[in-house]
């Protein structure tokens, strides 16, 4: 890998915006999500991405529209800044027929094969080896594409973590493994679960080269995504990221938070991503309090429009309930 | 003569009732212990375990990384040098990563060693639909579990059951595998304050009746019961019959009820096609067939993945009304 310096984020004021903006996005529209299922609007298990929006949005803008994202049960941030349209998303969250998934995946089944978003997957892990596989027959078709598979800490202790590890290094594979390390898995502490908790030298054991990036700052997760995505077009191999994240708010709705503090939310919520760019972006003069104000505008306006869309579409109708259950054209 | 003793009555929960059982079992027996993602300081996934980390501490009450496989694996692994685990995993449909080590290893050990293994070990799990959670987490495969021999498979439906199955089942010999039904953790009612153990390999008529016999287990037993209450004021008397074990099947009890009221129908949340309804229905049609007046019916779920709407989701599961249904059918009213 290079250092080359048009590898490194360029910081201009429109990319500062752009990065603001992303995040904004993701963060006030899980802020709508949460609302909405108090007023069971969304129902279900609803996993939200506050704290973590650096990560997919430092990762994702280093992709080409060529390239294939596939993720985990809290991937509204993903799919939005993949491009999913957000009527689509949030559509999909009230499991109307407009949805992105038609409406019955809900918030854990995103899907968007026109965007190359491949899900949304609520098994634990679930996503690792059908990424493996589609890099694979992007090998096999000699086409010059990349599979991003996101997971978290958690999934690194399921065996399909280490076989799909494995795999990508010995088939020489065009992914990039981000793995999202908010120090939980639901209840359960990283420290309490892994005799190994640096985890990107897990990875390193499968001999892929491996990076631990600080996940609450945008600008190092692009940093490292960029020179990881360029690695793989290289045909150097899979190549994996450690984003040590931290989800500000509960597992799911249902989770009471018995098993850390609130002094330690505390302190991780000094560090937020949006807080922290933000910060630093007003005091460069990057980015100025009406800039900001524009955007929580534009961010508004869009959350609202993407209401609206939801509520006004469709409950499918109970006759076609079986549909969806065989295909009729392959891919 | 004295009086029977006025026998004191408790309320409590589904979720209750396990937990007593569990911390019962804890208390009575040093080889017990419970292992599981998030079974100590989360409390468990459906709060069955909350508390009993501070009672018992982690040695006993073990927090386990997402390795489905590998503890179960363990449980396994214990059970045989002696202990007695009680393995929790969060749904059925976890469980199969860890199908292997339950097919292949629990439930043979005993035969291919020619009798020299015996795996002592309970697993429990939650299983069904019916909270909007998608096609990942709300499936009901106990069925496929109770295709294999050298398994047994409970469906506590009520809170006797709830809490006299556990106990029952630890003192077995043999694997088994326990499915709780995720509607019915926030089940209340009351039970007898001394409850403990109860049988099992037996099923139970839940509600006596003349003229079908209703055979359910787990969630769908008080959607049925529900439904035989709508068809009494039809003038229908229908017999509701609770499986309660999966595997062995009592089909004793259910050839006893078709002798008597003619009809059957079969209630299973797991889809059709070989399902534990089938099984049902054949062993019917097998052995009892001269004593029915009618084809059997079955009401199960719509094969489809279980979709997220909750019209869809309520769709595609068994409800009273398709069970009133089928009922008049096998009736013809
Ligand atoms: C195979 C499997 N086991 C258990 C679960 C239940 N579960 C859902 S999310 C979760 C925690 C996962 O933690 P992590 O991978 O760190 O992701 P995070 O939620 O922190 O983003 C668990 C245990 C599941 N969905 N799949
Ligand atoms: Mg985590």
């Amino acid at each position: 890998m290079t250092g080359s310096a048009d590898l490194k984020p360029h910081l201009a004021r429109s990319h500062v915006m752009d990065l603001m903006r992303q995040m904004l996005r993701i963060r006030r529209f899980e802020e709508k999500c949460i609302e909405l299922y108090a007023t069971e609007r969304i129902r279900g298990f609803l996993h939200v991405y506050i704290g973590e929006e650096a990560v997919a949005v430092g990762a994702l803008p280093t992709l080409t529209p060529d390239d294939a994202v596939v993720a985990t049960y809290r991937e509204h941030g993903q799919a939005l800044i993949r491009g999913v349209p957000m009527n689509a998303i949030m559509a999909e969250m009230y499991g109307k027929q407009e949805g992105c998934s038609g409406g019955r995946g809900g918030s854990m089944h995103i899907f968007d094969v026109a965007h190359r978003f491949y899900g949304g997957n609520a098994i634990v892990g679930g996503g690792l080896p059908l990424a493996v596989g589609m890099a694979l027959a992007d090998k096999m078709c000699n086409r010059r594409r990349v599979t991003a598979c996101f997971f978290g800490d958690g999934a690194v202790a399921e065996g399909e973590f280490h076989e799909s590890l494995n795999l990508a290094a010995v088939w020489k594979l065009p992914i990039l493994f981000v793995c999202e390390n908010n120090l939980y898995a639901m209840g359960t502490a990283l420290e309490l679960t892994e005799s190994e908790t640096d985890l990107h030298l897990k990875a390193q054991s499968y001999r892929i080269s491996s990076v631990a990036v600080d996940g609450m700052d945008v600008v190092a997760v692009e940093a490292a995504a960029r020179r990881a995505t360029a690695a793989i077009r290289a045909g150097e191999g899979p190549q994996f990221l450690e984003c040590r994240t931290y989800r500000f708010r509960a597992h799911s709705a249902f989770d009471p938070e018995l098993y850390r503090s609130k002094t330690e939310v505390e302190e991780w919520k000094k560090r937020g991503p949006i807080e922290r760019f933000g910060a630093w972006a007003e005091a460069n003069a990057i980015l100025h309090p009406t800039d900001f104000a524009a955007l929580e505008q534009e961010v508004a306006a869009e959350i609202e429009a993407a209401v609206a869309f939801a509520e006004s579409g469709n409950w499918e109708p109970v006759e076609t309930l079986t549909r969806g259950v065989y295909a009729e054209v392959a891919p | 003569m004295t009086r029977p003793p006025v026998e004191t009555r408790i309320r409590t929960s589904y979720r209750e009732a396990i937990r007593a059982a569990i911390f019962e079992a804890m208390l009575e027996d040093e080889r017990v212990f419970l292992m599981g993602e998030d079974v100590g300081r989360y409390g468990g996934c459906y709060a069955v375990s909350k508390g009993l980390l501070a009672e018992f501490g982690p040695e006993r009450i073990r927090d386990t990384p997402l390795s489905e496989s590998a503890f179960v694996g363990a449980g396994i692994g214990a059970a045989i040098v002696g202990m007695r685990p009680i393995v929790e995993i969060m749904t059925v449909n976890f469980s199969l990563l860890a199908l292997d080590q339950i097919v292949n290893n629990a439930a043979t050990l005993l035969h291919m060693s020619g009798g020299q293994i015996s795996v002592p070990l309970v697993i429990r799990m939650a299983t069904g639909a019916g909270r909007q959670v998608a096609a990942q987490h709300s499936h009901s495969l106990e069925g496929w579990y109770a295709h294999i021999p050298g398994l047994k498979v409970l469906a506590p439906a009520t809170l006797e059951d709830a809490r006299g199955m556990l106990g029952t089942a630890l003192r077995d010999p043999n694997p088994v595998l326990i499915f709780e039904h995720v509607l019915l953790y926030n089940m209340e009612g009351e039970i007898a304050a001394d409850a403990g153990a109860v049988e099992i390999g037996k099923a139970a008529i839940r509600r006596p009746g003349r003229d079908v016999t209703l055979i359910a287990y787990g969630g769908t037993l008080h959607k049925t019961l529900l439904a035989a209450e709508i068809l009494a004021k039809e003038g229908i008397d229908a017999e509701v019959v609770d499986l309660r074990t999966l595997r062995p099947l009592d089909t004793a009890t259910l050839l006893e009820s078709i002798g008597r009221t003619h009809h059957a129908v079969v209630v299973d949340e797991g889809w059709r096609s070989g399902s534990l309804s089938a099984e049902v229905a054949a062993r019917l049609a097998e052995e009892g067939f001269w004593s029915l007046d009618a084809p059997i019916g079955r009401v199960c779920s719509v094969e489809v993945p279980i979709p997220y709407p909750r019209h869809l989701e309520e769709a595609a599961l068994p409800q009273p009304a398709r069970i009133v249904a089928a009922a008049q059918a096998v009736m013809r009213r």
